[in-house]
């Protein structure tokens, strides 16, 4: 009982904190979103043709819809623990009797909040453009929600590990974004020479974009069990590294 | 009459070899050590305990251990070795049952100034794991006791600083603890308000909650608390009732201005006379000697006194020789 409120409290404080933001934390990516559409998909994508038997407007839309998910789960996360921690309320979270698993399924639920609010709203966006028939209604859930929690949880080990502002820009910009415009958004792997098409299995974003867009369009250029493991996984991981970082106090305790 | 479970007497079972009442104290730190990363250490193994109810200071010059030994107790600082109990609980063991106990108010604001200030002891209130409709009901009780009501939807940045100071105080008040820590609560706040705070300290205290407090102004220690640990170095030097450290004061020094000038210090037999200016003299009036002897004398002499005032607090003389100021 007493856990479900302390869990609500900080969800509910953290989906507050983006919605009084709302211009900085919806807006942009609806503008961002709208253009990617009109330029990449309407205006290029009539020269570049089908691929895989889809229109290029439709290729990208499963995309686009999950980077603006990772960036948006991933940044809302990072921003408001790192901002906990600087301000100092980190304290008031360390000295009542919150189990840290709350305290990080808190912070993650308000970044999937953000994530999932996001990702629907460039939904909506495509739409204007495209009309989308889902082909696996499950899966395209499944894959939209676990990416969310995935990069919520990155966001906050980068947060806790991160001592100063440029600490929590150097992974999304340096790191993910490349990943993720690499990560078969705009393209299909099987578009690149040999070489380039073995390393890129090496990002997990492809594994995430290409079984989004199996579940949307029925596409993909991975199999579905392996990316689906992959998810899994990399959630479990991310889930035992930050409560054994939480339990430790790093970065959060001196 | 005794306890019986199972044909054992209660009383005859003895599981942990502790002091009597060792579980009936506010708090019990034994053997308490912290050394941080990068080597210093500081605490030195301390031992304090603070009964229920008491109104206690814990003084000590900068960088004396005060903070580390709160941070510890309040499970913001991790420690090196040795125990705290509060009210029984271990803070390691029983991390949870400790943290239900104590309300702390830190030295620095760390609340969110995007907040306001209801919602700051709602999120509070939420993080004990009380209820909405009853976080309500607790948040008016802490804020009008802290007079703060009028201020409830004003985002925290906008406050003053005293009224900063109160919301964390009313904040650490939510959950009811029964021990509340006061790192240096009234820390740049103005004469005025800082004595309205003192009163408000005075009134949590008579409702039954222990407090701890630390603070560099001595006349508030002095003022409020019963009982007093001096920490210096990462060591207790000092701990025992107010009123016992204060009788060890052998000569209280006092100031006294003067109606006319003097050419040179007068000479009281038994006082110890220094005159600072033609107009003002420091008088060191021995605890066993009372101020008839010395005005009398001063009386017989033609000296008139105009007013007069301690050269120092009280505390402040002995603290300063305890840490060596």
């Amino acid at each position: 009982m007493g856990y479900r409120i302390a869990l609500l409290t900080i969800m509910s404080k953290e989906v507050r904190r983006f919605m009084r933001i709302w211009p900085q934390t919806m807006l942009p990516p609806a503008i961002t979103t709208a253009l990617y559409f009109l330029i990449f998909g309407t205006l290029m994508g009539q020269r570049i043709g089908d691929i895989s038997g889809a229109s290029y407007m439709d290729y990208i839309v499963p995309g686009i819809i999950l980077m603006s998910v990772i960036s948006h789960s991933y940044a809302n996360v990072v921003s408001s623990f790192y901002s906990t921690k600087f301000q100092r309320h980190i304290e008031e979270l360390l000295v009542s009797p919150v189990p840290n698993w709350v305290i990080l399924a808190g912070y993650v639920g308000g970044g999937v909040c953000r994530g999932l609010l996001v990702g629907s709203v460039v939904i909506g966006i495509s739409l204007l453009f495209t009309s989308i028939s889902v082909s696996h209604w499950g899966l395209s859930c499944l894959i939209f929600f676990l990416t969310a929690v995935l990069f919520a949880l990155a966001g906050f080990i980068n947060a806790v590990f991160a001592d100063s502002f440029d600490d929590i820009s150097i992974i999304p910009n340096f790191i993910l974004t490349p990943l993720t415009y690499l990560g078969g958004v705009f393209y299909s792997v099987e578009m690149l020479p040999e070489l380039w098409q073995n390393i890129s299995l090496a990002n997990p974003i492809l594994y995430i974009v290409n079984s989004f867009r199996y579940g949307l369009i029925g596409v993909t250029d991975v199999d579905i069990t392996l990316a689906l493991t992959m998810i899994v996984g990399f959630i479990v991981t991310l889930i035992s590294l930050s409560l054994y970082l939480l339990d430790k106090g790093i970065g959060i305790k001196q | 009459m005794k306890s019986e479970f199972i044909g054992l007497s209660v009383e005859s079972i003895n599981f942990f070899p502790v002091p009597p009442g060792f579980f009936m104290k506010a708090l019990a730190i034994r053997n308490l050590s912290k050394t941080y990363g990068n080597g210093f250490t500081a605490l030195h193994g301390i031992d304090l305990d603070v009964e229920d109810g008491d109104f206690f200071a814990l003084l000590g010059p900068n960088g004396a251990g005060k903070s580390t030994a709160i941070g510890i107790i309040c499970s913001l600082v991790n420690l090196s070795g040795g125990s705290v109990r509060v009210f029984g609980y271990d803070l390691v063991r029983q991390t949870e049952q400790v943290k239900q106990c104590i309300g702390m108010v830190p030295q620095e604001i760390n609340f969110n100034q995007f907040e306001t200030v209801q919602n700051i002891i709602l999120n509070q209130a939420g993080y004990y794991g009380i209820a909405y409709q009853e976080a309500l009901v607790r948040a008016e009780k802490c804020l009008k006791q802290m007079h703060l009501w009028d201020h409830r939807h004003t985002v925290s940045r906008r406050l003053s600083g005293g009224m900063k100071r109160r919301v964390m105080i009313a904040r650490a008040l939510v959950h009811d603890p029964r021990l509340l820590i006061l790192d240096e609560p009234t820390a740049g706040v103005d004469i005025e308000i800082r004595r309205s705070m003192w009163q408000l300290m005075r009134e949590v205290n008579a409702g039954g909650t222990t407090i701890i407090l630390t603070t560099h102004y001595l006349e508030e220690a002095e003022s409020l608390c019963r009982n007093i640990a001096i920490i210096d170095k990462g060591t207790i030097i000092k701990h025992s009732k107010m009123s016992d450290l204060l009788a060890q004061i052998k000569v209280n020094h006092f100031i006294l201005d003067l109606a006319d000038r003097l050419a040179k210090p007068p000479v009281v037999e038994g006082y110890d006379v220094v005159q600072l200016d033609s107009q003002t003299l420091q008088v060191g009036i021995p605890g066993e000697k009372g101020f008839n002897q010395l005005f009398s004398e001063l009386t017989r002499q033609g000296i008139s006194v105009t007013s007069m005032k301690n050269k120092s607090n009280r505390l402040e003389s002995l603290f300063l020789d305890l840490v060596g100021g």
